[in-house]
């Protein structure tokens, strides 16, 4: 066992984990935030996405221990402390930007992490910045939506 | 899909890093993960121990160094794809990063476990070797540089021994004309072949990805095109020497003709 | 809240999102209990073998193991092996298939031990640690080798040859002698894996001393599932209760009862503790169903000028290593939509099962119908090429006559209603398709290495899952109708009880638009309860399309039996007669005095306090219907790809994708859209990415994500939709179906596309997936008249497992 002290969803949370725990499986079974899912094992699906120290990164690829003293947010500190949605889950809603829903975190996470690297992008660049995050219900049509509709709206509230 | 037990240790500084390998025969170093973890997971891979360098932060860096680059091999393919320096004087080190995975694994994936990994199908090793890069490896006795044409000896191996670890890639300023093509099913995957060429001296620098066991030089093409001939004729000469893998991806039939095409086009760009 | 306004037809945002978007999913491995162990089944590293000794005895000493169980150790658990449910015919072969193989592994997914320890991992560790010595047998997988039973699967069957289904033809079948023209193609099509985001799971759970059990399993069938587990473990129905939560995608692969399920519950009744299992993705790619696996011999019967006379398709399906819940009836379900939407004269189809050592088979989005309409669209294209006619003129020249009623079709079911011109007129004004051949005769001209092509596909599909009576011709056991219950809680709320089970169709959503409209209330008003056996007592699941068709039509009918009752409250409440009421407003009225009204919340709360209802009426306003379909329902549809192929590597990108359907009345127009924008993309992949690949020893080298090319958001493409409206003589809603139909049509759109683009080099096949590989192949054949180098795709060793970019 190792222990470790991570920040998730801006609470620091101590744990003693052994080295193989996966950071999903910490995330998941350890504090009980079962919002992140696992689809593929193999980091090619993406669903498992979380935010380490802001940036996204696939949690079934990482060790928990990776992350020790670093910050982790997941699906579930995405909406506002006051409970208000993130720009990027009311577009998801309002362009039916999901359908069973499984894949919908980790979007989510890529999403957010990626409109912070670049806040305009075009159609194109959010279909590229998608190619690590896997869909087998919307056709990725209603997502790239969401996506172009939220970054005019986060970027127009800054300006 | 859990790997087997192992130990854990964060090395604190790369001597710590070197000592803990040479203890160990059994262990590996854990950067990125990228390369390395999912092996674990499917179990192929089975260290008995993981030292852990992810945290030594001063090896992630990207700076000019005389008629060099140097980047730490810790830096990611994030930062490397958006580094300045390396857009400005040699582009197809930072364009090749971006184009690695996909952006969580640019988020955590480093250039050097990138490198370390051997991976002839990884997207680096090919733009390194066409570069001449130099890698940097510290081990019990000191530091020693490896020529990129020494450095890939085979199937995931390199010229790093079990207990020394890459610490800096270093190449040259080159913003002439270059051409990267990684020719792929999907954009999160590896290349079926990859081209790199980098205008050099008058003359061209060709490296092939997943052309066989390591990142090879199309030397053939590249005495071709300092013979004079256009890139048509000197593609022709692409896949020789080469031993590329049949697998779900391609056969290697096909790989051998599309790496033709591939150069003609990387050919055509680069001097473009 | 009572309301007048109409819901139905609109795009209503979801009312699943809001726990979604929020990761609040009720997903099966989000649950857990006290006491819950871990299930971990051993498959042994064997594709064909003879398992000679299990030896657990290591295994079962290792960390957190509570026992490590084999085959002899349950055989009292299981009374009967898992049921097949659909014996095609009289004299089928059916495989005895235990979840536990109890002598042969006939498949890489075949388990001969289960561990159970306290914790995931520790039950992975013990796994590893079971000692398997078997004596492995010759593998068969090509389906024509199997057919010559060297190799045979189940030795009491004595042949892997187990159905043959014959359609018996309709119309006159000396057509394909005596045609002026015939074409004759030979057609493949391989493996798919369905690949939900998420994979299967389940969590079994009960109390012993009362012989009562509960699953909940990533399922999208709770009501046929509790039938058929019951049969495997000999729980009386009714002490067992299935529970799908929220489901992460099913597309076929959940419409099944699987060995995990079965062994879960045994495991859970053995020990007293809550068990759970969850698949791993490389567990998913050989333990779940698998779809396609067809080889059709086609025969076209034409004229010159380009009419089609008959259809005629001979079929070799792969069944796998056994039967699962349907495997049989799949390539049957196929069988009564192999003239597509054309008007032909003669029509004959058949199909053979064989039994190969690879994974089961079974509905796959689509299930039938996708290979069905792979197969006409192609040879449609090959005939229009034989006579050198434009393929559209030649499909909208055969186009079957629009008919408002239900009409008897050449293969013998009754189409309900059809008008297919509109739809195949607009698609193609969408694509701007003489634009297109313009563009494309320029590329042509010019020589470019990047040459454009246009395919078509046009699709007729069978949906609304289905008449008892039929599927009872059909020899399935069970019926194909559905149930809803609707419970008008006192003070507006109303509480509706749905056989259908959704895993992403957003059901809650529209089945609120239904009665929110019905009844006179908001979508809000209404709560939507579902995949629960205890909670929704009745129903047939979610599958094939049918939920509106069936379900919905059930719901319909709820809320009329609901508004009965109402109607008798409210007269007797306004002290009129029934007669002087009339449902205007979302409320009984008193005609010609408005004003005096009844709405449903003020009607429920009535039957509710029951403190002056009529005399003899029992208190409460509810309504149930269980609704069994008159007939099928039959969308179809036209869509159109334009793809640019690159010549010199046999890469192909797709420039446009237009699709235009006709499924009927629409409930949520949102909703549709996404089904079809997702079963497109779903098809663009199987055209071009997808296909399970086997080394010459039988092993799946697509074992993964990283192998198999599920594409991303970067490879598809932006589509433009549109639709016609064709309304269902079938049901009073009107509405056929829409959720397999992108699936069904875009695979030949796309392939015909691609050959389109390098057919004046001279290629009239590419193969399935048009992978760049088999498109540079096919070119270089063409040209050459060779390929250029030896050794073909798939039959190689595979190279790279995992690893990648670090």
């Amino acid at each position: 066992m190792t222990q470790i002290a991570v920040t998730v969803n801006g609470t620091r949370r101590e744990a003693d984990v052994e080295p193989r725990t996966l950071l999903v499986y910490f995330l998941r079974e350890q504090l009980g935030l079962t919002g992140t899912n696992v689809g593929c094992d193999t980091s090619s699906c993406g669903a498992c996405t979380v935010h380490l120290d802001g940036e996204s990164v696939k949690s079934c690829t990482l060790l928990a221990v990776q992350a020790d003293g670093r910050e982790v947010t997941t699906i579930e500190a995405l909406a506002g402390a006051d409970g208000t949605l993130h720009p990027l889950q009311d577009a998801f809603h309002r362009h039916h930007g999901l359908q069973c829903g499984y894949c919908t975190p980790g979007m989510l996470m890529a999403a957010a992490s990626y409109l912070k690297e670049n806040p305009t992008p075009t159609e194109a660049e959010v279909r590229e910045s998608l190619e690590g995050n896997l869909c087998r219900c919307t056709g990725y049509q209603n997502i790239v939506e969401s996506i172009l509709d939220a970054a005019g709206q986060m970027s127009g509230a800054k300006a | 899909m859990i790997p087997a037990p192992f130990d854990y240790t964060r090395a604190g500084s790369v001597q710590e890093a070197i000592s803990l390998l040479g203890a160990d025969p059994d262990a590996k170093v854990l950067a990125g993960g990228h390369s390395l973890l999912p092996a674990m997971r499917l179990r192929i891979a089975r260290p008995t121990m993981l030292v852990d360098i992810g945290r030594l932060t001063d090896l992630s860096y990207v700076r000019q160094d005389g008629d060099r680059i140097a980047v730490g091999a810790l830096t990611r393919h994030h930062d490397v794809a958006n580094a300045e320096v390396l857009q400005q004087l040699c582009p197809i080190v930072a364009h090749a990063a971006g184009q690695i995975g996909d952006p969580q694994v640019r988020h955590m994936g480093t250039i050097g476990g990138s490198v370390a990994h051997g991976d002839p199908a990884g997207d680096l090793p090919a733009v390194l070797l066409a570069l001449d890069a130099e890698f940097v490896a510290e081990g019990p006795t000191g530091t020693r540089t490896v020529a990129a044409a020494d450095f890939f000896t085979s199937l995931f191996e390199t010229a790093l021994a079990p207990d020394e670890i890459l610490t800096e890639i270093r190449v040259p300023k080159a913003n002439a004309g270059w051409s990267f093509i990684k020719f792929q099913r999907r954009a999160q995957d590896w290349a079926v072949v990859g081209v790199s060429a980098v205008r050099s001296n008058g003359g061209v620098h060709v490296a092939l990805t997943n052309m066989g066991l390591t990142p090879l030089r199309a030397t053939g093409v590249e005495e071709a095109v300092t013979g004079g001939a256009d890139p048509a004729t000197a593609a022709t000469h692409a896949d020789e020497g080469t031993a590329p893998p049949s697998d779900a991806f391609g056969s290697a039939g096909y790989r051998r003709e599309l790496v033709k095409v591939l150069v003609r086009r990387a050919l055509e760009e680069a001097s473009a | 809240m009572a309301t007048t306004e109409q819901y139905v037809g609109r795009s209503i945002l979801r009312k699943e999102d809001a726990k979604l978007i929020e990761g609040q999913g009720t997903f099966i491995d989000n649950q857990s209990m006290a006491g819950m162990v871990w299930m971990e089944l051993v498959r042994p590293p064997y594709v064909h073998a003879k398992v000679d000794s299990v030896d657990v005895s290591k295994a079962s000493n290792m960390p957190g193991v509570i026992g490590v169980l084999t085959a002899a150790d349950l055989d009292d658990a299981f009374p009967a092996g898992l049921p097949m449910v659909w014996p095609i015919t009289e004299d089928i072969k059916i495989p005895t298939h235990w979840p536990l193989t109890k002598d042969v592994i006939r498949f890489a997914g075949d388990a001969v031990a289960v561990v159970i320890a306290e914790s995931r991992a520790q039950a992975e560790d013990a796994a590893e640690e079971v000692v398997v010595e078997a004596t492995e047998r010759p593998v068969v997988l090509d389906l024509e080798e199997a057919a010559k039973d060297q190799v045979v699967l189940h030795e009491d069957l004595g042949t892997n040859v187990v159905v043959h289904w014959s359609h018996g033809g309709g119309g006159d079948q000396t057509i394909f002698d005596s045609a002026p023209v015939v074409v004759h193609e030979r057609y493949s099509q391989p493996r798919l894996i369905p690949n939900a985001i998420e994979a299967r799971g389940c969590l079994a759970y009960g109390i012993p001393a009362a012989g009562e059990y509960t699953l909940v399993s990533a399922t999208q069938i709770p009501h046929i599932a509790r039938v058929a587990l019951s049969i495997a473990t000999g729980i009386p129905q009714s002490k067992l209760r299935i529970i799908a939560p929220d489901v992460g995608g099913g597309f076929g692969s959940k419409l099944n009862v699987y060995a995990e399920e079965a062994l879960a519950l045994a495991l859970a009744r053995r020990l007293g503790r809550p068990v759970k299992w969850i698949e791993d993705r490389q567990e998913n790619y050989v333990a779940t169903i698998h779809g396609r696996g067809v080889i059709h011999d086609c025969t076209l019967a034409g004229t010159e000028d380009g009419k089609i006379l008959g259809l005629k398709f001979v079929e070799l399906a792969d069944m796998g290593a056994y039967f699962q819940l349907l495997t049989p009836g799949i390539p049957e379900l196929g069988g009564w939509v192999y003239m597509g939407p054309y008007d032909v004269e003669a029509y004959w189809y058949e199909f053979t099962g064989i039994m190969t050592n690879a994974t089961p088979t079974d509905a796959y989005r689509g299930a039938g119908r996708p290979e069905a309409t792979f197969v006409i669209e192609r040879l449609v294209d090959a005939f229009a090429r034989r006579i050198g006619k434009d393929p559209a003129h030649v499909r909208r020249m055969n186009l079957h006559p629009p008919h408002a009623d239900a009409q008897t079709s050449i293969m013998g079911l009754q189409v309900d209603s059809a008008n297919y011109e509109p739809t195949f007129d607009r698609a193609l004004e969408l694509v701007e398709y003489d634009q297109m051949r313009k563009e494309q005769a320029a590329r042509r001209e010019s020589g470019d290495a990047k040459q454009i092509g246009i395919g078509l596909s046009s699709y007729i599909e069978m949906c609304g899952l289905a008449p008892s009576e039929i599927l009872g011709a059909l020899r399935y056991v069970a019926g194909g109708w559905d149930a809803a219950e609707i419970e008008c809680r006192p003070f507006g709320k109303v509480v509706v009880r749905t056989g259908t089970s959704p895993h992403g169709q957003g059901h809650d959503t529209s089945w609120s638009q239904i009665v929110a409209d019905g009844l006179g209330i908001t979508p809000d008003d209404v709560e939507v309860l579902h995949g629960d056996t205890a909670v929704s007592r009745l129903g047939m699941d979610t599958y094939g399309s049918r939920s509106v068709a069936v379900g919905g039509e059930a719901l319909r009918q709820a809320v009329e039996k609901v508004k009965e009752k109402a109607r008798i409250i409210a007269a007797h409440e306004l002290e009129v007669s029934e007669d002087d009421l009339e449902w205007t407003d979302g409320a009984f009225r008193v005609r010609g005095a408005p004003d005096k009204a009844r709405t449903i919340p003020d009607l429920a709360t009535s039957a509710w306090h029951a403190h002056s209802l009529p005399k003899g009426m029992e208190p409460v306003l509810e309504g149930t219907a269980v609704y069994d379909p008159p007939n099928f329902t039959w969308p179809a549809g036209t869509h159109v790809c334009v793809v640019e192929v690159d010549t010199e590597t046999g890469k192909t990108d797709i420039l446009r994708y237009v699709a235009v359907d006709d499924c009927g009345a629409v409930i949520n127009p949102m909703i549709v859209e996404g089904q079809v924008q997702g079963g497109v993309a779903q098809g663009i992949a199987e055209a071009l990415y997808e296909e399970a690949v086997y080394d010459e020893s039988g092993n799946l080298m697509t074992s993964s994500m990283t192998q198999y090319l599920i594409p991303s958001a970067a490879e598809i493409p932006d589509m433009t939709l549109d639709r016609t409206e064709t309304p269902s003589t079938t049901n009073a809603l009107g509405v056929k179906g829409i959720a397999e139909a992108g699936t069904i049509a875009s695979p030949p759109a796309v392939i015909n596309a691609v050959i389109d683009a390098v057919s004046h080099l001279g290629v009239t096949d590419v193969g399935k997936p048009a992978s760049p590989e088999r498109v540079w192949r096919a070119i270089q054949e063409a040209t050459k008249g060779s390929p250029g180098v030896s050794g073909g795709p798939g039959g190689a060793t595979p190279g790279r497992q995992e690893g990648g970019a670090s």
